[in-house]
């Protein structure tokens, strides 16, 4: 594109490079050398090559989970979450022009209060895992002690990103144990474990093999003193349990089964809730109710002190860009599907994960479920191949298989965990079976 | 012009009525532990026609880049183009999970390594990962590897230093990873001042965070000779990269010899920031730092690629999975249709609009320090303030009235009542010819009215206090809290 010479007139300089005249000669370079620009088509058609390459979800039948899943998404929900006053907005620090966005982030924050029955959630983290991350270090701050309980059985990824989270601090990990049978946490593990040291407990419903394991109800009544904090699948909260209701003091989550779309990974929403009483010490941003100067209801981001733009190296947390537009569209979602939507499909999700492991079990080497408590959308079950072998053998029959667990939990080398969503069909499941015969055979 | 939101009064989506009409419906028994069911869920229950009237209406009172000018300083809000979401909506960008088996997701490896290989031409760096979600994440992911590599070296660094002109999450990133931040103030030039740097270094010094443009706008001219000096101690020099629109094919952080970069996809590289995020922060590192980054770095092996785990002095991993991958679309393909030679254009006409707008509004606006600038510019209010009592506050809801975002305010906080601007490469001269012009009007301007500003959004001023004060957070709150005279 050419430079506006007009401008460059009205500078009284003829050459752009004159406004870079403070950059000194020892540091420049001359251009980049990257392929020339290409046309908005050639861009499309370069691109879309590309990704085409990717089997998608669409093609064949998918069984993974693991903290990211494969929900229908209504249609509504895209156009709401598409809309460009939302889309290329920025934080909304001049609220009077940004009330939209502001009162959608105050509803998100609503919603999400409502399904975790805590009365304070930010208005969204990066993701699930750093969302734990700063539940521990918040934890800290309520209880200034060194360390944080955590199950053995977690996902890995989650476990390394609270490791980096909390070093910092120099707060370390204790893994609890899960009891072999149930799945469910080993209370006499966790009781041994508990020490004066100890700033808070993390558990997660549904936990890593699926389980909604009630040993979490028992939690604040045996350690009232420690700070807990629950991981919770926000689709599971319709029919289980929130933890509010049990004394959790921070709940975590992932927020991508609320209607936003898996992508390979991210944009993700990391859930944070916690109690009143801990609101100033917890991290992200929080938007409030208020009023404008003629009295009309009005909202604005509040309690900004704990923030890293005014607080710096004492700020709650780093934090400044998050998900909002991944709230909104978590919020769009649960106000299309409402609370009778949510619970009806919660229910398909047990459900078709329930006629999944039923199918699974009786195959020649197969076992599932493993673990005997009650599962939400997927459980663990033991294969005769290495997992890792078994996928690829399956996507060969156009079918992507389980989440292996042995890179979660080192000693499962033979097992993989199965997921179902309202998403997996009866002939899904059929092809499954049929394709496991045989690759197994 | 004139300039008028929508103001609707719109309820709450919790005051909204009607009956669900969401399908499919699911009565069926589950198990569930008894002391586990759920008992009452309070959601709203209304149809989606009016859940997607109550959006539209809110939407209808937010402004973004596709609404107006929105010079944000520091926050690089330019035209986002609309190729980039169309790409990242795709359903092999969309319907892809993470833990797919590498062979069924080489189109999404292939677009992250190439965008890595474009990042560290951009940067001049050896390597870069995607991982982190945004640029205070970058910071943080860099604070760590920092701290790997003095590890690994057996060094006992537990310092970093700013200046006092840096965007606040870089002390509050070094600080998260458990480093003591030392601020040095900025020399009397608005630049960073080597005396102090120099009696602030020590072989405590792990690293030393730098933006450069700086905020001010302003090069940092001794940058060169700030490197040495920090690399003579051992120290590592870090480069925030927000402002890396001003100098994208004209130098790198690597020319500059820094030795850690972030990026911001959601600034420089066009990425719609969505009312505060998703954003993307990648980190690019020199060679001898590559063996720290985190986990999983992706390989090409016989024209494959794959992930690759086994990596001993990693730092492991700073988020779940790999990146902000729909994010990552939208950046790859605005810089495939940048081009290089685009990109340098980009920086150039950034820093042309933005000195041409200063000159434009200076000297009705005072504006300490040097005259040039790159893509932004910092001007005061505080003669407006001393004279007339109008802040940069009212200065900014002013700017609301006449439908323009206003710049960023009260930040770099050394200059007092500051007006931070960025007009990005993609305005033209009538719309930057219309600003300059609302900020001179307002210069002139009622006092009495600017006070009381805004008057044509769908609010009028905000009550930040009573926000404060009341901490109304969620319906539950506020249900509780209800009662004569409340919102
Ligand atoms: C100079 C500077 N550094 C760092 C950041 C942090 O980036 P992010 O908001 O993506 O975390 C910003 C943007 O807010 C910035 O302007």
């Amino acid at each position: 594109m050419v430079l506006d010479r007009r401008m460059l007139e009205a500078l009284g300089i003829d050459d752009v490079d004159q406004l870079f005249s403070d950059v000194p000669d020892e540091v420049r370079i001359d251009g980049l050398p990257l392929p020339t620009g290409k046309s908005e088509m050639e861009v499309i058609i370069k691109v879309r090559d590309m990704l085409a390459q990717n089997t998608t979800v669409e093609q064949v039948p998918s069984f993974l989970g693991g903290g990211i899943y494969n929900h229908f998404i209504p249609s509504a929900v895209k156009a709401i979450a598409g809309r460009s006053e939302f889309l290329t907005s920025y934080t909304p620090y001049q609220a009077e022009i940004s009330q939209g966005m502001l009162q959608a982030l105050f509803e998100y924050q609503s919603m999400m209060s409502e399904l975790t029955a805590m009365d304070v959630v930010n208005s969204s983290n990066y993701d699930g895992a750093t969302a734990l991350g700063e539940a521990a270090t918040m934890c800290h701050r309520i209880s200034p002690k060194s360390a944080f309980m955590v199950p053995s059985a977690m996902n890995w990824e989650k476990r390394s990103v609270l490791k980096n989270y909390i070093d910092g601090v120099g707060m370390s990990v204790i893994e609890y144990c899960y009891d072999p049978y149930t799945g469910g946490m080993d209370m006499d593990d966790v009781r041994s474990k508990m020490t004066s040291d100890v700033c808070g407990i993390y558990a997660e419903v549904p936990n890593l093999f699926g389980i909604i394991d009630p040993n979490v109800t028992k939690l604040k009544k045996e350690f009232p003193e420690v700070p807990l904090v629950v991981g919770v699948n926000p689709l599971s909260l319709a029919l289980v349990r929130p933890p509010g209701e049990y004394g959790a003091d921070i709940v975590i989550g992932e927020g991508q089964p609320l209607g936003i779309s898996m992508s390979f990974g991210g944009p993700l929403l990391g859930i944070f809730a916690c109690r009143s009483e801990h609101v100033r010490k917890m991290p992200g941003r929080l938007i409030g109710m208020t009023k404008d100067h003629d009295g009309r209801r009005a909202f604005c981001m509040t309690l900004q002190t704990r923030e890293q733009h005014i607080r710096r190296s004492k700020a709650t947390s780093n934090i400044c860009s998050n998900e909002a537009l991944m709230a909104v569209t978590a919020s769009a979602y649960l106000g299309i599907v409402g609370a009778k939507g949510l619970r009806s499909l919660a229910r398909l999700n047990m459900k078709n994960a329930k006629l999944l492991m039923d199918r699974l079990d009786p195959l020649d080497g197969f076992m599932a479920p493993m673990f005997d408590g009650a599962h939400f959308n997927e459980f663990v079950v033991r294969t005769p191949l290495h997992p890792v072998k078994l996928n690829k053998l399956l996507l060969r029959h156009g079918i992507i298989g389980g989440m292996p667990m042995h890179t979660h939990v080192p000693r499962m080398t033979e097992h993989m965990l199965m997921t179902a969503t309202e998403l997996t069909t009866m002939k899904d499941i059929d092809k499954l079976v049929i394709a496991l015969q045989e690759v197994t055979q | 012009m004139s300039y008028r939101q929508a103001r609707y009064d719109e309820p709450l989506i919790f005051e909204l009525l009607g009956g669900n009409d969401f399908c499919p419906v699911c009565d069926d028994k589950v198990r569930i532990p008894e002391e586990m069911v759920r008992q009452d869920l309070c959601l709203p229950d209304i149809p989606e026609r009016e859940v997607v009237r109550h959006y539209i209406n809110l939407s209808q009172m937010n402004f973004g880049v596709d609404n107006g000018m929105y010079p944000l300083g520091s926050c690089t809000m330019k035209y986002n183009p609309k190729y980039a979401d169309l790409l990242s909506s795709l359903s092999t960008v969309t319907s892809v999970h993470p833990y797919q088996d590498e062979e069924s997701v080489q189109g999404a490896l292939q677009l992250m390594r190439d965008l890595e290989k474009a990042l560290c031409i951009i940067s001049g760096m050896d390597a870069v990962t995607l991982q982190p979600a945004a640029g205070a994440h970058g910071e943080f992911t860099g604070m760590l590897i920092a701290k790997a590599y003095h590890a690994a070296n057996n060094q006992q660094r537990d310092e970093v230093i700013v200046p006092d002109s840096a965007h606040g999450t870089n002390p509050a990133s070094a600080a998260m990873a458990g480093f003591t931040v030392i601020e040095v103030p900025s020399g009397p030039d608005g630049c960073i001042d080597l005396e102090a740097v120099k009696a602030a270094l020590s072989e405590r010094t792990a690293a030393v965070m730098v933006t450069n443009p700086n905020t001010l706008g302003l090069f940092e001219k001794d940058i060169a000779d700030l490197a040495r000096l920090v690399h003579s101690y051992g120290a590592l020099l870090y480069y925030d990269g927000a402002n890396l629109n001003a100098i994208m094919g004209i130098t790198t952080p690597g020319a500059m010899h820094f030795d850690i970069v972030h990026f911001n996809l959601h600034k420089t590289f066009a990425t719609p920031h969505g009312g505060g995020g998703p954003g993307a922060g990648p980190v690019g590192v020199r060679m001898y730092l590559e063996p720290y980054l985190p986990v999983p770095r992706i390989i090409s092996e016989d024209g494959k690629y794959r992930f690759d785990y086994d990596r001993k002095e990693s730092i492991g991993k700073v988020r779940s999975l790999y990146g902000n991958f729909g994010v990552l679309v939208r950046a790859y393909a605005y810089i495939l249709e940048q081009g290089g030679d685009g990109l340098k254009d980009v920086s150039q006409r950034a820093v042309l609009n933005s000195n041409y707008l200063k000159s434009r509004v200076v000297p009705t606006y005072e504006m300490p320090f040097a005259q040039l600038r790159k893509h932004e510019f910092v001007i005061s209010a505080k003669k407006l303030a001393k004279e007339k009592g109008v802040h940069a506050t009212d200065i900014a809801k002013g700017l609301l009235d006449k439908g323009f975002m206003t710049p960023t305010i009260y930040f770099p906080s050394l200059v007092e009542e500051a007006l931070m601007i960025e007009p990005t490469e993609t305005e033209s001269k009538e719309t930057l010819d219309r600003y300059a012009q609302a900020l001179i009007d307002i210069a002139s301007a009622d006092p009495e009215q600017l006070r009381t500003a805004p008057h044509n959004t769908a609010i009028s001023r905000v009550d930040e206090v009573y926000a404060a004060k009341e901490l109304i957070l969620s319906w539950r709150i506020y249900q509780r809290k209800k009662g004569p005279g409340s919102p």
